[in-house]
């Protein structure tokens, strides 16, 4: 808690233009349409550990994690990465130095991997951008030196993706991301491609991964269970904002957002007889023209007028960090 | 006598590179008005067990031996006249995609009658007022009005369930739900699975649920058959496959799910990969895998046999009967 947060974030937006073409707005006398993916996100990420978001398909989470890594510029607010501006950074001299320092796993482990490329250029690409200074037969020992430490065998070197399992391929974008050795990584989803056997292997290996190297993960899900399992503290998002920040162990423990409630009720629970799920009620409304007030208003039990009136925002709360009218008094 | 039979049933895929054996000897069955579970990893032959059932293999995918009965009576290796009276009609099917199982160019309206007028004897007025109670059956607000409207009109969840609307609009005594949430978000997931338990109730309809999630599975099935590698490798009633599993496969799949409820250190797996259908070994095809593998498992295939009145199991060395799997979880 005395050491300064890895990364900084505050007020941050993220508005998408998703109006019809000129002359259709024309006729049909609409107007312009705008997406706010990510409205208004302040929040800090430790150095070290690992923060979750977790959300309904459409509320931002995906967004957040490529405006994170430099991939969207924001519509408004700042990154603040190790103290230095993302955005400005980026596009200055030092850009190079700052992408060396963060980098992405994706989820699908088939899309993003090149089918046309060898494992050894797959995972050397980094090294070629980063350290140009390596000889070839440096980066072919690196290249063998990350794909021992993800648990493949330094012989696959040679072979393409497609002769690789889901579980295999992951494992390369792992090594990949690693080439760099970075401090941060963003991993948007990544094992919900997986298979569970092979998801727990996968985790284990990123479990692992952190405690040796010491990495920061920003770790995308909507399986709440993985989620409990990887990480320290969860953000949940709503429609674009952020509604509770909380450690993982209370979350589970003493949810208190309304909206994070639900989620926790719908998960499928092993044990029959305890408790049956409750379904939440409704579904995500659409983000072009989300409802007044606290967007989760029309779907929760504890609504009333001044729901559907003001915003409420993020606040400190025993503790956690929450954005609800009705637990913060 | 069981509602849906399937005994020794073989699916094999010819290749340019030699046949694959995708199913090999399967024996199931369903009893009226039960929820069976099929579980298993990606490849473990679930949903070709399911296309099987229906006759939409796909070429050249075929049967090439055992039979399925429906109360009784023989459906596999039917005409495709005689095959399209039973499916829609007596089995009922939804798919993982509601997208793609809908037509987009056609209303739901249109799709619900003319289901229900190629399966039952009605007339237009008749039926589309069956349409009406089956979308408010399935809980879509206003049915009436949305039956003029087209698939692209509704969200996933909704159109999840049109579809599941479609697959009772002709009363089946058997619906095959292949992932039926699995493109769904969690909170959707919940209503779904809730809905599909409660609407096949109520229309007494028996129901095969293919899923990996074996969340899924402990909430809604009577009974569980996990799958594995093209082989059925235990049944048994769905507190027992989670709580006390005896084939090794399974304890380890159970093992490496991460559980809301309980935080652990680390989670247990299964090491390696499902064997490729090109590349079985021989003997049980967990042999590799597996920490009780024995001398016999390398060379000898282990049967299903029933070990109680409601399971089966496919193993040389099973886990101990009745021994919980406490210490293997903490």
């Amino acid at each position: 808690m005395i050491s300064q947060p890895l990364v900084q974030i505050s007020g941050l937006s993220k508005r998408f233009d998703v109006s019809a073409p000129w002359l259709q707005r024309m006729v049909n006398r609409e107007g312009r349409k705008i997406v706010h993916a990510v409205n208004d996100v302040t929040m800090q990420i430790e150095r070290g550990k690992t923060l979750a978001l977790v959300g309904e398909s459409g509320c931002g989470k995906s967004t957040l994690a490529r405006l994170l890594v430099g991939l969207y510029r924001p519509s408004s607010g700042r990154i603040e990465f190790d103290g230095q501006d993302l955005v400005q950074t980026l596009n200055s001299a030092k850009a190079r130095a700052l992408r060396r320092r963060i980098q992405m796993i994706f989820q699908d482990p088939y899309a993003s991997l090149n089918p046309r490329w060898r494992v050894q250029d797959i995972v050397a690409e980094p090294l070629r951008v980063h350290f140009p200074e390596l000889g070839t037969a440096q980066s072919h020992g690196r290249v063998a030196e990350l794909l021992h430490s993800v648990g493949l065998n330094p012989k696959d070197a040679t072979k393409y993706p497609h002769q690789f399992s889901g579980g295999q391929r992951q494992r390369i974008s792992i090594a990949r991301a690693l080439a760099a050795a970075p401090e941060f990584l963003v991993c948007d989803e990544p094992t919900s491609a997986l298979d569970v056997s092979v998801q727990a292997q996968v985790l284990n290996l990123m479990q692992d991964l952190q405690s040796q190297r010491g990495l920061t993960y920003v770790f995308i899900s909507h399986n709440l269970a993985v989620v409990r399992h990887v990480s320290d503290r969860v953000g949940v998002m709503y429609l674009g904002r952020l509604v509770e920040v909380v450690p993982t162990q209370r979350l589970f423990e003493q949810p208190q957002h309304p909206y994070t409630r639900m989620l926790l009720a719908s998960i499928p629970k092993m044990k029959k007889g305890l408790q049956s799920r409750a379904p939440i009620q409704g579904e995500v409304p659409n983000p072009l023209s989300p409802p007044s007030g606290c967007a989760f208003h029309p779907r929760c039990p504890q609504a009333t007028a001044v729901c559907s009136q003001q915003t409420p925002e993020l606040r400190h709360f025993q503790g956690i960090q929450i954005a609800c009218h009705h637990v913060q008094g | 006598m069981s509602l849906l039979d399937i005994k020794n049933l073989s699916v094999d895929i010819p290749t340019r590179h030699g046949v694959l054996h995708a199913l090999k000897n399967i024996d199931l069955h369903i009893d009226a008005g039960e929820i069976l579970g099929v579980v298993g990893e990606s490849g473990a032959g679930k949903s070709l067990t399911g296309a099987a059932i229906l006759d939409l293999l796909e070429p050249p995918g075929r049967v090439v031996g055992g039979e399925i009965r429906l109360s009784g009576e023989r459906i596999s290796g039917l005409n495709p006249q005689a095959m399209r009276q039973i499916r829609g009609k007596r089995i009922g099917a939804i798919f993982q995609d509601p997208l793609t199982s809908l037509n987009p160019l056609y209303s739901i309206g249109q799709q619900l009658t003319q289901t229900i007028l190629t399966h039952l004897p009605m007339t237009a007025a008749q039926a589309r007022q069956r349409a009406v109670e089956l979308l408010e059956d399935t809980g879509i607000p206003a049915a009436a009005e949305r039956l003029d409207q087209y698939p692209h009109q509704f969200s996933g969840g909704m159109r999840q369930r049109v579809v599941i609307a479609l697959a009772l609009a002709a009363e089946p005594e058997l619906i095959i739900a292949d992932e039926p949430t699995t493109a769904l978000d969690v909170s959707i997931q919940a209503q779904i699975i809730e809905l599909l338990v409660r609407v096949c109730r109520q229309h007494h309809a028996a129901v095969l649920l293919i899923t990996h999630d074996m969340g899924v599975i402990a909430e809604t099935s009577d009974r569980v058959a996990v799958m594995y590698a093209g082989r059925v490798v235990e049944t048994g009633p769905v507190e027992q496959i989670i709580e006390s599993p005896r084939h090794p496969y399974t304890r380890g799949l159970m093992a490496s799910i991460p559980r809301a409820e309980a935080q652990v250190e680390r989670l247990q797996y299964v090491p390696g990969n499902m064997p490729r259908l090109s590349d079985m070994p021989g003997g049980c095809a967990f042999h590799p895998r597996c920490d009780r593998a024995m001398i016999d498992c390398t060379s000898l295939v282990p049967l299903l046999e029933t070990c109680s009145a409601r399971s089966q199991l496919a193993c040389w060395n099973p886990l101990p009967l009745g021994q919980a799997s406490d210490e293997e979880r903490a």
